[in-house]
């Protein structure tokens, strides 16, 4: 498979996988009272500060044969995770994390709890309140979650190399076929893939900026409201 | 959950004792037994009191530590038998200060939201009869922030009475309209109540609210029940300090009891330790105690001669030391002469101000009856 095709298939499951345990996750650290709720919050924040290598090696590790995930995957599947495009989604969720949470809880957070507890006193549960007001309400915040964690993933490239390694079709992302083509002195295919990518992000990061304005914000909620 | 109309006259009894709510910082304690019956009844108090702290207790958005919350004989709360019925169940209608309108919701839907149990045609009757009866019909289509603010006060009204709640929580959500407007909201509300016959708690912490609004008051203070009953009974006797501040007593000074005379019903106070004394009625204090004694800045005359022939007891040469505007009113502060530590707050119209041609620094005559002294404790 082309390595582009590759990595955005990657970064479309990344994604998806990463809202559909970030939506639970960051609701719950934006309304539950812990007391050791920050631990939880390092937790989430690390992949930020910390080197892919680091992240990408433990990962490798716990994949391996020898690893507690790879022997689940060993017990279910007969096959290892390592070097796999499954590995790669896996690291590749760990590694984009924050970027799915910490948008999600800030747009949580933002909203007016005045406005919870009026949908608990009009009979709303808990899932009504969600589905009616805190998500609308936090569509910038969601659609900022789900673009960063796509661009994020789509530009990693340490634990992309730790964990899938370069296998052409299966785990060569965009990033290390530029890695690749420079190391062989190719740089006009380095060139245009670098290029494609510098495109990409561009246009991303646009339209994060672009819904968080505050026209967006209103054109989002009358489009939510609907 | 069937709807029907409004169980007719339950009492809502309430006795429920909460430390500080989770929200909040503050040590707090909100200890209170009280009984509501339908009608409108206000809840008034200073900021702080417990007031709206109260209210989360009754809607179940916060729990108490111990006590019972019933409509009728049906609990909604009850520490003893762990019985805490969660907020969408309790059908405790809840206008917030803040309104919480749904800001990406029509005036339509915010009133609908209650309504999602009904069948589409029996919930878009009841959507229109509400707003009909708060006078929005107008504005179905329009979003919360297009709207100002005594129509989104009905709205709010509206979307809270849809879902014909049992009891109806309002907390100060008239503060910021002008009389007008209040009066004829209130008259709607009323209205309506008249044919639901639900308990109503209107909080507030405006003097002028309880005198418009009100027929029954309970009194907060500091987390503590400090009165109940007509709001003059509530008002005129006020028998802590926050609540004489709340209840519009400008000057609140400490004082001392130099002597009873139980003969005549009154007793001389001598005030911040200096050597002004003045006549109050009899309270129950002894010769020596501190007492506190609150007087309404309305209440206080001044004159530019020394009046003669009058039945007020209390009057006393003084300085004006500061002269201000207030909207339509003039604020005078006034130092006791040659005892520049007593200082009266007084309130006067811009009429008198010219008749009597007062001014800053100008020496004037401060007459207080006995009666518009009110002793409390210190």
């Amino acid at each position: 498979m082309d390595p582009l095709l590759l990595s955005l298939r990657l970064a479309a499951c990344v994604s998806a996988i990463l809202m559909l345990i970030g939506m639970p996750l960051a609701y719950w650290l934006a309304y539950w009272k812990w007391r050791g709720k920050f631990l939880l919050e390092a937790v989430v924040a690390m992949p930020l500060v910390l080197p892919p290598t680091v992240l990408g090696f433990y990962v490798l590790v716990a994949l391996g044969p020898h690893g507690p995930i790879g022997k689940i995957s060993n017990a279910l599947f007969h096959r290892g995770l390592a070097f796999t495009f499954g590995g790669l989604v896996f690291a590749s969720v760990l590694y984009s994390f924050p970027f799915t949470v910490q948008p999600l809880i800030a747009a949580f957070e933002g909203i007016d709890r005045r406005l919870l507890d009026a949908s608990a006193v009009l009979g709303a549960s808990r899932w009504r309140t969600f589905a009616r007001v805190i998500v609308p309400l936090s569509l910038p915040g969601i659609v900022t979650a789900a673009v960063l964690s796509f661009a994020h993933t789509l530009g990693e490239f340490g634990v992309v190399l730790m964990v899938g390694g370069n296998l052409a079709g299966i785990t060569r992302t965009v990033s290390i076929d530029i890695y690749d083509h420079v190391q062989s002195m190719e740089y006009a295919e380095a060139n245009r893939m670098a290029l494609v990518l510098l495109i990409i992000s561009f246009v991303v990061l646009s339209v994060v900026y672009g819904v968080n304005r505050k026209v967006g914000r209103r054109m989002w909620a009358s489009w939510a409201a609907r | 959950m069937g709807i029907v109309g409004g169980a007719l006259g339950e009492v809502l009894s309430i006795s429920v004792r909460k430390t500080r709510s989770e929200r909040e910082c503050s040590p707090f304690l909100l200890d209170v037994k009280l009984e509501v019956p339908s009608g409108i009844t206000i809840v008034f108090g200073p900021s702080g009191a417990g007031k709206s702290t109260l209210l989360d207790c009754i809607a179940g958005l916060i729990r108490p530590e111990a006590g019972r919350i019933a409509l009728g004989s049906r609990a909604l709360f009850d520490a003893e038998k762990k019985i805490d019925e969660p907020a969408p169940k309790r059908r405790v209608a809840y206008v917030f200060q803040s309104l919480a309108l749904f800001p990406h919701m029509s005036v339509e839907r915010n009133v609908a939201y209650g309504l999602a149990n009904l069948a589409t045609r029996e919930r878009a009757e009841r959507v229109a009869s509400m707003l009909a009866a708060f006078r929005v019909e107008r504005f179905a289509t329009r979003k919360p922030d297009e709207l100002s603010g005594g129509e989104r006060q009905r709205v709010a009204l509206a979307r809270s009475l849809a879902t014909l709640p049992r009891v109806l929580l309002l907390d100060e959500p008239l503060t910021a309209l002008d009389a007008g407007l209040k009066k004829s909201i209130m008259d709607d509300l009323r209205a309506w109540n008249a044919a639901q016959n639900i308990p109503i708690l209107y909080v507030t912490h405006s003097r002028i609210e309880v005198d418009t609004l009100g027929e029954r008051v309970i009194a907060l203070d500091q987390g503590k029940l400090a009165g109940s009953g007509t709001p003059h009974e509530v008002l005129e006797a006020p028998k802590r300090p926050s609540m004489a501040q709340a209840a519009g007593f400008e000057n609140l000074l400490t004082g001392t009891v130099t002597e009873l005379r139980a003969a005549d019903g009154v007793m001389r106070v001598r005030l911040e330790q200096s050597a002004c004394e003045i006549e109050t009625p009899l309270g129950y204090a002894e010769v020596g105690s501190g007492v506190r004694v609150a007087i309404r800045a309305g209440d206080i005359l001044l004159a530019t001669e020394q009046p003669r022939g009058l039945s007020a007891r209390n009057v006393m040469s003084g300085k004006i030391i500061s002269l201000e505007q207030v909207g339509t009113m003039f604020v005078a502060r006034v130092a006791k002469a040659a005892e520049g530590k007593v200082v009266f707050t007084v309130h006067i119209t811009p009429g008198a101000k010219r008749a009597l041609a007062l001014e800053a620094n100008g020496a004037v005559w401060l007459v207080i009856k006995t009666h518009s002294c009110h002793v409390l404790d210190a």
